[in-house]
């Protein structure tokens, strides 16, 4: 019988799940995570499930600009191209309005979704490679203008203005996702879909940033300068960091797409860039399941203000009555949450949980 | 001829709303190393104080008044989000910006309502004639302003005790803070003058026009603006500034005739491209300093 947590070897201590209580837990979290859909209602089940998908796209930025220390405002455009490969993959072939190939097969559309985003990746990063710091984040903020641009008036693609198109089918060999059947209903489904998609794609990305890559990431991030000066590739990784982050936030937008079933051009935006940098901040920096932490705080958040009405009479809940409305509260409390975790926890959720693990780790002697 | 020349009195009329709203941004970059994100809400509550004003005083007090209040919200923003900050990276001192920005802006909005306010301003959409040209006032009015103001900055820098501690304090602040510099008030200083200049284009911006929530993202084009001339250049935030505005103007009247590829409203992406171009050529900018490596 050995000491705990005593490693022979530096395999064992990089293992994905080094310890017994990681072991354990990740156990009980995945049992809990697969009962769920029994236990809650199908619109809570639906907001678990883009919480899921968006978890994919947060572990993206995160790679990025967390493990890659590239800061950028450009996500909501990776996750528009995405978003519409897929549809138009997926989409009618026979349509005269819209580019379709009518291919549904899912896991074919969301990998063309996250190679077309990478591809796009890998085009701006030469540019990326070359910029530093807070010029990067301008320019790639700039992207998302552009994009706006183009997907607005590239209608045969997005549908056009106040009209969209329908999203990508989510069938695998036959199986419909998207459609209540005798089993299972619609919402229990796709977040059974979107549970399987996020585990792996999570440990996809645990292992990339705990391999060669990511600790030449790591390093990059923490002085490249100096990653230069013992060997590291540097615009190779910058480039690897965007290429990556790109591909997942690609098949986020594809999946979000399917989730939400309606997109408009011009919604993938500043204000959605913004919104995945909070879930990375508020999650927890260059932390896998800080990300998914933060995707499910900020996609639970609109669904627990709506609940505020109810308890504070003086917020109205629709926006032509008089008062503060719901939606300016969420708003708000989402700024102050970024401001307010930034200024008291810079490590975010994530941090929360690693003081209260060490807590108990250290009990009886809590200093 | 005549449609050229109000074309570009046009661009220089929006250009120097750029302009005004880019040296913001780089009086607070000069200071902190930081892009403060939080420019389009001291915009908008710039504005909104003046529409707010204008009911109980003439146009120019009024605009005294809310730029004087608008500096003194963004001083108490740098006291309040930012003074906790120091030392941290900037990109994480530039998040905060935003979310500073997104609780202002709500706010504002709030306030601004889904009416069109008007400002009361004594332009309104009157026009006068120069060489032919049919020009709205204010936008002369705006490129004079400008102006003024950019000189009466500019020599403040040059030449006052303040401006020089502001320098220091922006070429090294553990010099400066041995020298006897305050950089904490060089600090809130260039967040109230930063805030105020804001407020001073929002208020040209929503003249003839009236005040409305949407118009926040006009802000956003001093980016590819601070971008082109260079983070840390007052100067190049001027030139950049008009440059844009006289480009956009351009695209916007004559760009109908481009390939309908591009789209009708093409010039609303114009900055954006123009910024990616010069990067290509230039990664700091057209005035901005290159940065020092050293190992």
């Amino acid at each position: 019988m050995s000491r705990p947590l005593l490693y022979l070897s530096y395999k064992q201590d990089m293992a994905l799940l080094n310890t017994s209580a990681k072991r354990a837990w990740t156990l009980v979290l995945a049992v809990v995570a697969v009962t769920l859909p029994f236990l809650l209602t199908d619109d809570i089940l639906v907001v678990l499930a883009t919480a899921c998908a968006a978890s994919i796209g947060a572990i993206g930025l995160n790679i990025v600009t967390g493990y890659g220390g590239q800061v950028s405002l450009g996500h909501a455009f990776f996750l528009a191209i995405g978003a519409y490969t897929a549809a138009a993959l997926s989409g009618d072939p026979d349509s005269t309005r819209l580019i379709g190939f009518g291919i549904t097969s899912l896991p074919i559309w969301l990998l063309a979704a996250g190679l077309v985003a990478g591809l796009a990746g890998l085009i701006v990063a030469p540019l990326a490679a070359r910029l530093r710091g807070l010029y990067l984040a301008v320019v790639t903020l700039g992207l998302v203008f552009i994009g706006e641009h183009i997907f607005k008036h590239w209608r045969e693609l997005t549908g056009g203005v106040g009209v969209g198109r329908p999203a990508a089918v989510p069938e695998l060999f036959g199986f419909q996702f998207a459609v209540d059947g005798a089993m299972f209903t619609k919402a229990q489904k796709l977040y059974l879909l979107m549970l399987v998609l996020l585990v792996i794609f999570g440990v996809l990305a645990r292992n990339l940033v705990r391999s060669r890559t990511g600790r030449a990431l790591a390093a990059v991030r923490d002085r490249d300068l100096a990653a230069e000066v013992i060997g590291v590739d540097v615009t190779r990784y910058k480039m690897i960091a965007f290429a990556v982050s790109s591909f997942y936030a690609g098949v986020a937008g594809a999946l979000l797409y399917v989730m939400i079933g309606f997109v408009e051009p011009g919604s993938f935006n500043l204000g959605m860039s913004v919104q995945y940098i909070a879930m990375v901040l508020i999650g927890g920096v260059a932390t896998i399941s800080g990300s998914v932490l933060g995707a499910l705080f900020i996609t639970l958040l609109p669904r627990i203000t709506r609940e505020l009405p109810a308890v504070l009479p003086f917020i109205s809940a629709s926006s032509t009555a008089g008062g503060i409305t719901v939606f300016q509260v969420e708003t708000i409390l989402y700024g102050l949450l970024i401001i307010g975790f930034l200024i008291f926890e810079p490590r975010g959720l994530f941090g929360i949980w690693i003081r209260i693990r060490s807590y108990w780790k250290s009990w009886p002697f809590s200093h | 001829m005549t449609e050229f020349v109000a074309t570009v009195v046009r661009g220089l009329g929006n250009g120097s709303i750029y302009a005004l709203l880019a040296l913001g941004f780089v009086i607070v970059y000069k200071s902190m190393r930081v892009i403060s994100f939080a420019q389009p809400a001291f915009m908008m509550a710039g504005a909104l104080l003046v529409g707010y004003l204008v009911m109980s005083m003439n146009f120019f007090l009024a605009v005294l008044v809310a730029l004087l209040l608008t500096a003194l919200l963004g001083a108490g923003v740098e006291r309040l989000a930012l003074r906790p900050m120091i030392g941290k990276p900037v990109f994480v001192i530039a998040i905060i910006t935003l979310g500073v920005d997104i609780v202002i802006r709500t706010v504002v909005n709030a306030f601004i309502g889904l009416d069109i306010r008007q400002m009361g301003d004594p332009w309104g959409l009157k026009q006068v004639d120069v060489l032919g040209a049919k020009i709205d006032q204010r936008h002369l009015a705006t490129l004079v302003t400008t102006l003024i103001v950019v000189a009466a900055l500019f020599a403040f820098y040059r030449w006052s005790r303040t401006g020089l501690a502001m320098r220091a304090a922006s070429s090294d602040q553990e010099v400066a803070l041995a020298q006897g510099v305050s950089v904490g008030r060089v600090f809130s200083l260039s967040w109230a003058l930063a805030a105020a200049l804001a407020g001073l284009a929002g208020v040209f911006l929503s003249t003839g026009i009236g005040l409305e929530q949407n118009l926040w993202l006009t802000a956003l084009k001093a980016l590819p603006v601070i971008i082109l001339g260079g983070l840390d250049s007052l100067g190049g935030a001027v030139v950049a500034g008009l440059s844009i505005g006289i480009v956009e103007a351009l695209v916007g009247s004559y760009g109908d005739n481009l390939h309908p590829v591009f789209g009708g409203d093409f010039f609303l992406v114009v900055p954006y491209l123009l910024m990616l171009l010069v990067l290509l050529v230039r990664p700091y900018g057209l005035f901005g300093t290159r940065e020092v490596e050293r190992i």
